[in-house]
């Protein structure tokens, strides 16, 4: 049970991510969209996305650094396993609390705003609460840590993160006694990323950066040499 | 010099009735199906009046257009490009639907179904956001129809800054135009620069700005972007949309819906060519009562065989330069110098064109108290104030306008003594700087208006630029994914792809 969890449905998670995400971009490029529903209601809606997303990023991204950055490099640069553990704890609670109040403040919209209620998809209402759900099981698992403050069992973690990537078969058992809520925490973020390609979640891959270095601000399109 | 060649329209507003056949002919068309209803690719305002959506023009509140630095380089208003990403969680800049309209239909059903009751059942509004009972319409698009509301209200009109407007509140002193809006078609257009995705796009081969509805992610920077407020947000598709110029009709040589349809005649189609390597130059001088002028000198003279000649070397068909000598948007634009581009100090060099309407006189006039020159009242003595037209027209310089208004008064006099008393008078034709010929022209093509006077469009030829056999069988006009129908069955990836309108309550 605990090697489905842990060592298969990642992967099942992560194809289910890929595969579906390419296949929605290709075969359905006109629902590859964010959703704003800032038209419908203002209120609640700027400060709440604002609030969500950053928080959303900031954690995305720490997820992704403290996770995957094999432990080899934090050891060369220094960073002691308490220090990181204090960091993640830290950065990782502050931009946990604003994605809870901006999810909160988005979800509270969502459900008794009539005009949002009216032109939300189940998917956009689900995958609202999933999220808030997951940074709450996320800001409880700080309380656990905090129990001990020693980074091992958070060096437990990335070594199955990094064992999931590296193909290795025992990553399961890396975290096989860690508490409950790790648990569920780790399950649902596998979850959210195998419901991904089928919600307003994708928006988050065409993040619109390349703008940036657009040369000029005007497209033209022309048909010519097309031919 | 990059020359390339545009569609361009021109609105005669001293013939515009203010039917609305142009918004309803188009709202058939393009936005009859959920997420659009309250999108008006066209529609008509009555002036003044804030129009729609509320106070689109005050830039001060929305942010649109450009806005020129100090190094002399343009931006947009709203932002420089990190601006702009720096707002994509939460655009402070985007109108809510209730500044256009909260979109609601009536209760008919009710009508036939209501049980035996003591009053006669009515149909009441229903939001088509909500589905919820809407126990009183604020607003609509033709709020201020006719003047409709307190002068109050409508005076907030960002066309009287500089003028008395309180006059203008009084009986006597009323005064009022439409003004229909589309898509301006920019030469420089402020959605194009603010999509983060490079969704909309002008084409080379006639101007039209369009969205890639595959494309769009739905970031809604264009919708603040434009100053004219006409990129609207489908809520339902979580798609942007606007004006097409009916791409299809064009391309095949018809005018658009809303020119095709206009019972008064006042709308005109016809091939400008321009120099795109002055876009930026014109689009960033300094004084705003340059641009207009700024914006001509873009325009180049098709009867001119250099440009001819730098046309067909730029791969524009034959047609197409014949059809710009004819156009009457050069004639109007360039030639009379009596159409003018809404609201150039937004700095977008846009591409429908407006003439200013002719007013009656004052009634200062009746009691002999007009001025009159040469047979011809002064303009300033028209009810609608120059002032008023300039701050819509030519960024508030009157001198262009008064120019315009003088002449087609002159085309009046003109006409009236060679037809009337059978006098053909060259002193009003000189006072105004134009040949007999050339108001025999405007005659012409301005008040009779002939079909093919107003409309010369080439059709495009894409058998040019592609193998029509690769496109054989193949579907017209889509859309949304491909050639299907729209309708592929499930519903994996969520959202509606086309959907059926409805009529009456949800």
């Amino acid at each position: 049970m605990h090697q489905f969890f842990f060592g298969i449905y990642p992967y099942i998670a992560l194809t289910v991510l890929v595969v579906g995400s390419i296949a929605r971009y290709e075969r359905d490029p006109y629902t590859w969209k964010s959703s704003s529903s800032q038209l419908l209601r203002r209120k609640q809606l700027i400060w709440g996305s604002i609030l969500f997303h950053v928080g959303v990023l900031a954690i995305f991204g720490g997820h992704l650094v403290g996770l995957l950055t094999p432990i080899a490099i934090w050891d060369a640069l220094g960073v002691s396993h308490e220090t990181k553990q204090m960091i993640a704890i830290v950065l990782g609670g502050t931009a946990g609390i604003m994605m809870l109040i901006g999810g909160l403040m988005l979800a509270h919209r969502r459900l008794f705003d009539a005009r949002i209620r009216a032109s939300s998809s189940f998917a956009d209402t689900m995958i609202l609460l999933l999220l808030i759900a997951q940074v709450t099981l996320g800001l409880m698992t700080i309380f656990v840590s905090l129990g001990h403050l020693d980074g091992k069992e958070m060096v437990r973690f990335m070594s199955w993160a990094q064992g999931i990537f590296l193909f290795d078969p025992n990553a399961a058992s890396y975290i096989d006694d860690v508490n409950i809520i790790f648990k569920l925490h780790i399950f649902l973020g596998l979850s959210i990323f195998l419901l991904f390609p089928f919600t307003r979640l994708v928006h988050m891959l065409s993040a619109p950066v390349r703008y940036l270095w657009r040369g000029g601000y005007q497209i033209v399109r022309t048909r010519k040499g097309k031919g | 010099m990059k020359v390339r060649a545009q569609i361009g329209m021109v609105l005669n507003l001293d013939k515009c009735i203010g039917c609305h056949t142009c918004s309803v002919t188009c709202k058939n068309v393009w936005t009859s199906r959920d997420g659009v209803e309250y999108a008006w690719f066209n529609n008509v305002e009555t002036k003044p009046g804030i129009g729609y959506p509320k106070d689109w023009e005050n830039q001060k509140r929305w942010n649109g257009g450009w806005t020129r630095k100090s190094n002399g380089k343009i931006q947009p208003k709203q932002g420089a490009k990190w601006r702009i990403l720096s707002n994509i969680f939460g655009n402070f800049d985007l109108p809510e639907i209730d500044d256009y309209y909260e979109p609601f239909d009536f209760d008919y059903d009710h009508l036939k179904s209501a049980p035996e009751m003591e009053a006669f059942p009515t149909a009441r509004p229903r939001s088509k956001v909500s589905g919820e009972r809407m126990e009183k319409i604020e607003w609509a698009p033709n709020w201020e129809e006719i003047l409709g509301g307190e002068f109050e209200k409508r005076s907030k009109d960002y066309n009287f800054n500089g003028v008395q407007k309180d006059i203008y509140g009084e009986y006597e002193n009323t005064f009022m135009m439409y003004l229909p809006r589309l898509c301006e078609h920019c030469l420089n257009p402020t959605c194009v620069a603010s999509c983060p995705s490079g969704a909309i796009y002008k084409r080379e081969e006639d101007g039209i700005v369009l969205i890639d509805q595959e494309k769009c992610r739905g970031w809604r920077m264009c919708v603040s972007g434009c100053p004219y407020k006409k990129i609207y947000y489908n809520w339902e598709s979580g798609k942007s949309e606007k004006c097409t110029f009916c791409y299809p009709r064009i391309e095949s040589g018809m005018p658009t819906v809303c020119s095709e349809t206009c019972v008064g005649r006042i709308r005109y189609l016809g091939v400008m060519l321009y120099d795109a390597d002055k876009i930026g130059q014109a689009a960033s001088v300094e004084g705003e009562k340059e641009l207009y002028d700024a914006q001509l000198d873009v325009f180049l003279d098709p009867n001119d065989p250099e440009v001819q000649a730098a046309a067909r070397e730029a791969g524009i068909p034959e047609a197409w330069i014949k059809s710009a000598v004819e156009s009457p948007v050069w004639k109007m634009a360039m030639d009379w110098k009596i159409a003018f581009p809404l609201h150039p100090e937004y700095r977008t060099l846009p591409m429908v064109w407006y003439i200013p309407p002719l007013s009656p006189i004052q009634n200062a006039a009746e009691a002999g108290k007009i001025s009159v020159k040469n047979d011809m009242p002064d303009v300033q003595s028209l009810r609608i104030p120059v002032k008023y037209l300039a701050n819509m027209l030519t960024a508030g310089d009157e001198a262009p306008v008064i120019t315009a208004l003088e002449r087609m008064l002159a085309m009046r006099g003109y006409m009236r003594s060679k037809t009337v008393e059978g006098v053909v008078d060259l002193g009003i034709a000189k006072q105004v700087g134009l040949t007999p010929l050339q108001i025999e022209e405007m005659y012409k093509i301005m008040a009779i208006a002939d079909y093919e006077d107003r409309f010369v469009v080439p059709t495009t030829h894409r058998e040019a630029v592609e193998d029509a056999y690769d496109i054989k069988g193949g579907c017209g006009f889509t859309d949304g994914n491909g050639c299907s129908t729209g309708s592929s069955g499930g519903k994996l990836f969520g959202s509606r792809k086309y959907v059926v309108p409805t009529g009456g309550a949800r």
